[in-house]
């Protein structure tokens, strides 16, 4: 029932409280005198060139792709991992089959992007 | 009016109005960010539908993993330019209006026009176990295991074809 | 559930096409001089999966708890797929060779969008169709951008997938919709319960949704506007696997998902659907073809013009029209193919000898390259005795069949029309005098692979009663 995620509700209140806290306690607690440099963006000290609407490199999206597919791969494990104990009762050692291949499957293609260099920064 | 009422309407208020904010909003990482939003008021509208795991996927991978890739795409468009061809060209409003309309009254049939489907109805202790991890877990590893291993090919075709256009020096 | 032996000798098609993915990557990843050993290691597991197959069109079972079927009607489309991969797989060799840009990646995203036809057309749960059409559709997206140094390619990719994406959207969203009527992904339940799901408007909308989005994937005439684009922009061997094995990997899901219509005779409530396409396809492929200069494009027009021959069938949706989809597909898979090989032969380095220019005095200079172009083109003009004519013939036969005599005259006449520019080809190849250089490498490998699609068409229309037969035993039971 919905009083069972009361817990997780709690701590969720409480993740963005203190998010909310770090981020804004230096605002009311810190003297506040803005002037024209200080607003600037920063960029190593320098005065900023452009707007900060830059083209990022493509390089972060493979990145980021390639994070999603291990996301994806690692929910797909967590049911069967919480599942384990009655599929290995009921089937026995079948029931690694069809994670093991899963997982060859996966992590064939970890090994392929590891050695194809996709996780080098270049 | 109970707890699971109050809790829907409250969330159900914030994915609408959420999702209004995110076709509204000038620019588009602040459209990405109320597009956040109305994902985690979804889990929470998931969660009182007994979905836990659905809400879970959808907090990690939706609000966490594809909205980082939207981030990226963002980004890597120069958005100021090319967001305003999409604003500027009158069509393409009217075209979102039809579909959206369309949308609209078929939602709303569905709402008030038929009833709940009998699979559902009868047994209530029995489909509010259905979104349960150990249920999911059950069935997708004795009834759905080809398509369980297809999505492990479907997920491997992805990364190669990731990495084969995305590569900057590929050899 | 956990399967005994038997039925793990008929998902053997899958295994081999699965293990030969992972062994391919295996190789690329490992050895350096892969392209030496891929091509001819695609080609093994192609030509041992298509020979599993029909070997076991006689028995047909649903296995792992009624997620997929082997045998029967899978049987024949995964023959489909498995020869034209393989035809296409050797016409590679060379073309990439020419193009001078290789990547082992190439074959193994050919074999993974084979699986993903596999499982299509072997469905029997809607889940496992959304899954194969995902694996095939992005394996396509990837290939057909495979030239990434190439504008047009990426040009062509990037459209690919955004039209392909909004396709999927809305065969997600009909399936949702079918799903919360019928409250079942399972297709047999589905059909089961298919006159009395019918009288649901939901049901009949998500329907509708299901057939527009793979209506994009069969290139029919609304549908239409990424192919001309994809098809010239993607590399010419790529072309060729995404316009026959990908249309009849969708239209085996057609197939599949209106055998309600194709087995029990109930009322087809989609016909006016169907008709619409099929006839607004014909008409506009072939017109829009006539003008067409550039060979690719035409090809592509005349794609969009055959879908809609096939539509026809669809819209008739009794059991004769059906077996006639399906040797209409086997047909445009080998000619098509034919085609876009001698394309790839003639074909110059960037994107240049593709304008029908280039044809030329063909006849003169390459005789043989010239009489199976020429054969191409008359088998997709439906003369006959090619195979493209019975393709044609059985379908029209079906749409008369079921009272759709009008549609069947204007697949008629769009016919006509369409060797008007089907035979421009053949007459510039022998009776137009060269007027540039052209230069032609010698691609003995796409030879050999033109020869044997060729053989195929021709072998189809002497003997069509053979591959027919074999559809029909399948069909009826």
């Amino acid at each position: 029932m919905v009083t069972n995620y009361i817990p997780i509700f709690l701590v969720l209140l409480a993740a963005s409280i203190f998010g909310a806290a770090v981020v804004f306690s230096s605002r009311i607690f810190g003297p506040l005198r803005p002037n024209k440099v200080k607003i600037m963006p920063y960029e190593s000290g320098k005065d900023p060139i452009g707007t900060t609407n830059e083209r990022i490199s493509i390089k972060y999206y493979l990145v980021a792709m390639l994070f999603i597919v291990f996301d994806i791969e690692v929910i797909y494990v967590y049911p069967w991992a919480v599942e384990f104990k009655k599929l290995f009762a009921q089937y026995g050692l079948f029931a690694f089959v069809p994670m093991f291949i899963f997982l060859v499957v996966l992590e064939l293609g970890f090994v392929y992007i590891f050695m194809k260099g996709g996780l080098r920064w270049d | 009016m109970n707890l699971e009422l109050i809790l829907f309407i409250v969330l159900a208020l914030i994915a609408a109005v959420s999702a209004v904010m995110v076709i509204t909003q000038s620019h588009p990482v602040m459209s990405a960010i109320f597009l956040i939003l109305n994902f985690f008021a979804l889990a929470g509208l998931y969660l009182l539908l007994n979905a836990q795991f659905i809400a879970v996927v959808q907090v990690i991978v939706y609000a966490g993993a594809i909205m980082v890739l939207f981030l990226f795409v963002l980004m890597l468009l120069n958005t100021s330019s090319e967001f305003k061809v999409l604003t500027d060209k009158k069509f393409i409003k009217f075209f979102a209006l039809l579909i959206s309309a369309f949308v609209f009254v078929q939602l709303a049939y569905l709402i008030f026009f038929t009833k709940p489907s009998n699979a559902v109805k009868g047994n209530l202790n029995v489909s509010s176990q259905i979104g349960t991890i150990q249920n999911i877990g059950k069935e997708l590893y004795t009834n759905y295991i080809i398509p369980f291993e297809a999505a492990g090919f479907l997920l491997l075709a992805a990364t190669i074809g990731a990495l084969i256009l995305a590569k900057k020096k590929f050899e | 559930m956990y399967q005994n032996s038997t039925e793990i000798f008929q998902m053997m098609p899958f295994i081999i096409i699965g293990a030969g993915i992972l062994l391919s990557i295996a190789v690329e990843m490992s050895i350096k001089k892969s392209e030496l050993i891929l091509p001819w290691f695609s080609i093994l597991i192609f030509a041992v999966s298509a020979v599993i197959s029909i070997a076991g069109i006689q028995q047909e079972s649903v296995l792992f708890g009624g997620m997929i079927a082997a045998g029967g009607k899978a049987a024949i489309f995964n023959f489909i797929f498995n020869v034209g991969a393989a035809l296409v797989v050797l016409n590679s060799v060379d073309y990439i060779k020419k193009y001078g840009t290789y990547y082992g990646e190439y074959y193994i995203l050919v074999q993974s969008s084979v699986l993903g036809m596999m499982m299509m057309s072997g469905a029997k749960d809607i889940i496992m169709i959304f899954m194969g059409l995902e694996l095939m559709s992005i394996c396509f997206y990837v290939l057909a951008g495979i030239n990434r140094k190439k504008f047009s390619a990426n040009e062509a990719s990037m459209k690919y997938f955004l039209l392909g994406a909004f396709a999927t959207g809305f065969v997600i969203y009909g399936i949702a919709l079918i799903y919360g009527t019928s409250a079942t992904t399972k297709i047999d339940d589905i059909i089961s319960g298919f006159n009395r799901l019918i009288t649901n408007p939901l049901f009949v909308a998500g329907f509708i949704f299901l057939l527009i989005g793979f209506s994009f994937k069969i290139a029919a005439f609304p549908f239409h506007m990424w192919v001309p684009d994809v098809y010239q922009g993607s590399a010419t061997t790529v072309t060729g696997l995404m316009s026959t094995t990908g249309k009849t990997a969708a239209f085996s899901v057609f197939i599949i998902i209106l055998a309600a219509i194709f087995s029990t005779h109930s009322i087809n409530k989609f016909t006016p659907y169907f008709a619409a396409i099929a006839s607004l396809s014909m008409l506009y492929g072939s017109i829009v073809a006539i003008s067409q200069d550039n060979v690719k494009r035409m090809l592509a027009y005349s794609s969009i013009a055959h879908a809609g021959y096939m539509a026809i069938g669809l819209a008739a949706g009794n059991i004769s029209s059906e077996s006639g989809i399906i040797f209409y597909l086997a047909a445009y898979t080998f000619m098509n193919i034919g085609a876009f090989g001698i394309v790839s032969i003639i074909e110059g380095e960037n994107d240049t000898q593709l304008g029908i220019s280039s044809y030329a005095g063909l006849g003169n200079r390459n005789p043989v390259l010239a009489a199976f172009m020429a054969l191409f083109m008359f088998a997709l003009a439906g003369i006959p005795p090619l195979a493209g004519f019975f393709g044609k013939y059985y379908v029209f036969i079906g749409a008369i069949e079921g009272g759709l005599t009008w549609l069947a005259v204007i697949g008629v006449i769009s016919s006509v029309i369409s060797v008007y520019f089907y035979l421009r080809v053949v007459v510039y190849m022998y009776f137009r005098e060269p007027q540039e250089e052209i230069k032609i490498y010698s691609d003995n490998l796409s030879l050999s692979a033109v020869v044997v699609s060729g053989l195929l068409v021709i072998i189809f229309g002497l003997f069509p009663d053979t591959l027919l037969n074999l559809i029909t035993s399948a069909l009826i039971r």
